[in-house]
């Protein structure tokens, strides 16, 4: 059993129904994988050894009882935004870096239930802010196609451990980009669903309206596997939409044919280098050669997003961050000399550079005088964005651009220039500020570096969307690539 | 859009964070920038727009019936507090 690390989510789970290999074995097999690689990675914050191998036997007995389900006895990883009862969840942050969460996030509970097997808890940056994953407490992670460049963040510690195949499949979390950018950079296939699709109940909140969770994985068919146990509606997220949720997997195979894509003009313009404009264009003529349709489109207002994201988001996060107290859970500061300073000194020692910017920014553009100018400004020009989006919708079935401007860049070469990092996500932010399920796709390679085409659905459009996805990757290899020093 | 030591020392007060002297200029700066990029925002025609709180219109927040529905957690919770005594959470005396 060497080669487990080899398969998809979806041939682990056939292997397993016809007794090829036990859980156990799979679960060890990747646990000995992280044991070798983590350290240059640093992909994992927690590893989850013991609980997983007894979760592992537990998923045989079932198995060997007949009762398992499609996903029973498959390892899988939690990136360390989710609550994860009696185990560590620190969101990166040394704020949380002693939290062990006393309940289970939505997620999570039914991830177990379905019979999945937790590997460990995943790095990402602090608080899922930033696009690098370089401002986690826990330091960075780094890219398995080279260990010089980022994987893409927040969730960079879910995507190298899928990419470097430490775990077939992984949770993330996508506020302004962060499964598609680093999906893209790591040459994943990631989706982040329509706002309300998955509970956000025990996922630790950035900003309320944008956050959403979803899934790292090695492809189309793998994502909609697990997309379809966390789907659907909770009772304790006020945001979940109760609403059927369609089976992903049964219109994977769905023909291209008369298929309308929407081409973004704003992003095809001079924003775009030559050479990954070549790539996307390939691409789209793999779909039109399955018989979609290529129509130009026109999102006038999207060149706003990231402005608009960068008032609306840090005003969230601010209001959100504002629980971490140091009274209640969490880094609380050494003899606090009164309340006050119990306050500010816990907020200041426990919170990064990038956390405390966004919470400043946030308090600015929420306080009295500015308020009109720029936090409510910025929900209009969310909603022209949104109106965009609902025009092109009316025209088309799926928008399509690239994913991210470049491919992985180096460590340390936009850390120290927030706007250089904000704009990392151009491409990404208009899906979250209207709520659209949007996926990244690997679609070649520029300097031996992954690029994503990305995937844009009306709401509740994650079937078409991982339909498209999956039929174009039974067309393409470029999914099945692994970085050398981890095949 | 130009922010200052003072503005930004008034905003970390606000924020509750403590910001040493010498990160000071640091937050000045990068807010600075921060801020003007999204000045941006005020090129955009919004005279009549409605602004928008939430990415799915028509949602309406839910209720439910007035019935207990959670089990007492409380020495659980409280195990990730910091300082406790006899189930309370302590802070620095308030009231003198």
């Amino acid at each position: 059993m060497t080669d487990l690390h080899r398969l998809t989510l979806s041939e682990l789970s056939d292997g397993l129904k016809a007794k090829r290999f036990s859980s156990v074995e799979a679960t060890r097999h990747f646990l000995t994988r992280i044991e070798r690689h983590n350290k240059a990675l640093n992909a994992f914050i927690t590893v989850t050894g013991e609980q997983a191998l007894a979760d592992a036997a537990k998923a045989d007995q079932s198995l060997a009882a007949g009762k398992g389900g499609p996903l029973t006895g498959l390892p899988m990883a939690h990136k360390d935004i989710f609550c994860t009862d009696g185990v560590l969840t620190t969101c990166a942050s040394r704020m949380l870096s002693n939290f062990v969460a006393p309940y289970d996030a939505t997620v999570v509970q039914r991830l177990k239930q379905a019979g999945m097997v937790m590997l460990g808890k995943t790095n990402m940056d602090e608080f899922a802010m930033g696009s690098s994953n370089e401002t986690s407490w826990y330091g960075p992670v780094k890219n398995p196609w080279d260990l010089k460049k980022v994987p893409g963040g927040s969730s960079g510690g879910s995507a190298a451990a899928v990419a470097a195949r430490l775990a077939p499949i992984a949770t993330a979390t996508d506020t302004g980009g962060s499964i598609r950018q680093p999906a893209a950079l790591t040459s994943l296939t990631g989706i982040k669903p329509t706002y309300g699709r998955v509970s956000r109940y025990g996922m630790i909140a950035f900003a309320s309206s944008l956050d959403q969770g979803g899934v790292l994985a090695l492809s189309a068919r793998d994502a909609a596997m697990m997309l379809q146990a966390m789907s659907g509606f909770d009772e304790r997220d006020s945001t979940s939409v109760d609403a059927p949720v369609p089976d992903y997997c049964a219109t994977l195979d769905q023909p291209l044919a008369g298929l309308k894509i929407g081409l973004v003009k704003e992003f095809f313009d001079k924003g775009l280098d030559a050479a990954n404009d070549k790539l996307m264009r390939d691409a789209l003529a793999v779909y039109e050669k399955l018989g979609a349709k290529l129509i130009d489109v026109s999102l006038p207002n999207l060149p706003l997003s990231v402005p608009t994201y960068y008032v609306v988001a840090p005003a969230e996060c601010s209001s959100n961050l504002s629980r971490f107290d140091g009274v209640r859970f969490g880094y609380s500061c050494e003899n606090p000399k009164d309340l006050m300073d119990l306050y500010t000194r816990s907020r200041g020692e426990g919170f990064g550079a990038e956390v405390k910017r966004r919470i400043m920014t946030g308090t600015y553009v929420l306080s009295a005088g500015y308020y009109d100018a720029y936090y409510l400004q910025a929900q209009k020009v969310r909603r022209l964005i949104t109106d965009d989006f609902e025009r092109a919708f009316k025209q088309v079935d799926v928008l399509m651009c690239p994913t991210s401007p470049t491919p992985a860049f180096d460590l340390g070469a936009k850390v120290d220039d927030p706007i250089t990092m904000y704009l990392n996500d151009i491409y990404t932010i208009g899906a979250n500020l209207a709520g659209l399920p949007a996926m990244s796709i690997p679609c070649g390679f520029l300097n031996n570096l992954p690029v994503g085409l990305q995937l844009i659905g009306g709401h509740f459009a994650e079937a078409k969307l991982l339909n498209a996805a999956h039929v174009f990757q039974r067309e393409t290899e470029w999914h099945k690539k692994v970085p050398a020093a981890y095949e | 859009m130009s922010l200052d030591l003072k503005d930004v020392a008034g905003i970390a007060h606000l924020a509750r964070l403590h910001v040493t002297q010498a990160d000071l200029p640091v937050y000045a700066n990068s807010l600075s920038k921060i801020m003007a990029m999204v000045e941006q925002l005020k090129a955009a025609d919004t005279s009549k727009v409605e602004p928008m709180a939430h990415p799915l219109a028509g949602q309406v927040q839910r209720m439910r019936a007035d019935a207990v529905t959670e089990t007492d957690n409380h020495a659980k919770f409280q195990r990730n507090a910091p300082r406790t005594e006899s189930g309370l959470y302590l802070v620095p005396k308030v009231i003198e």
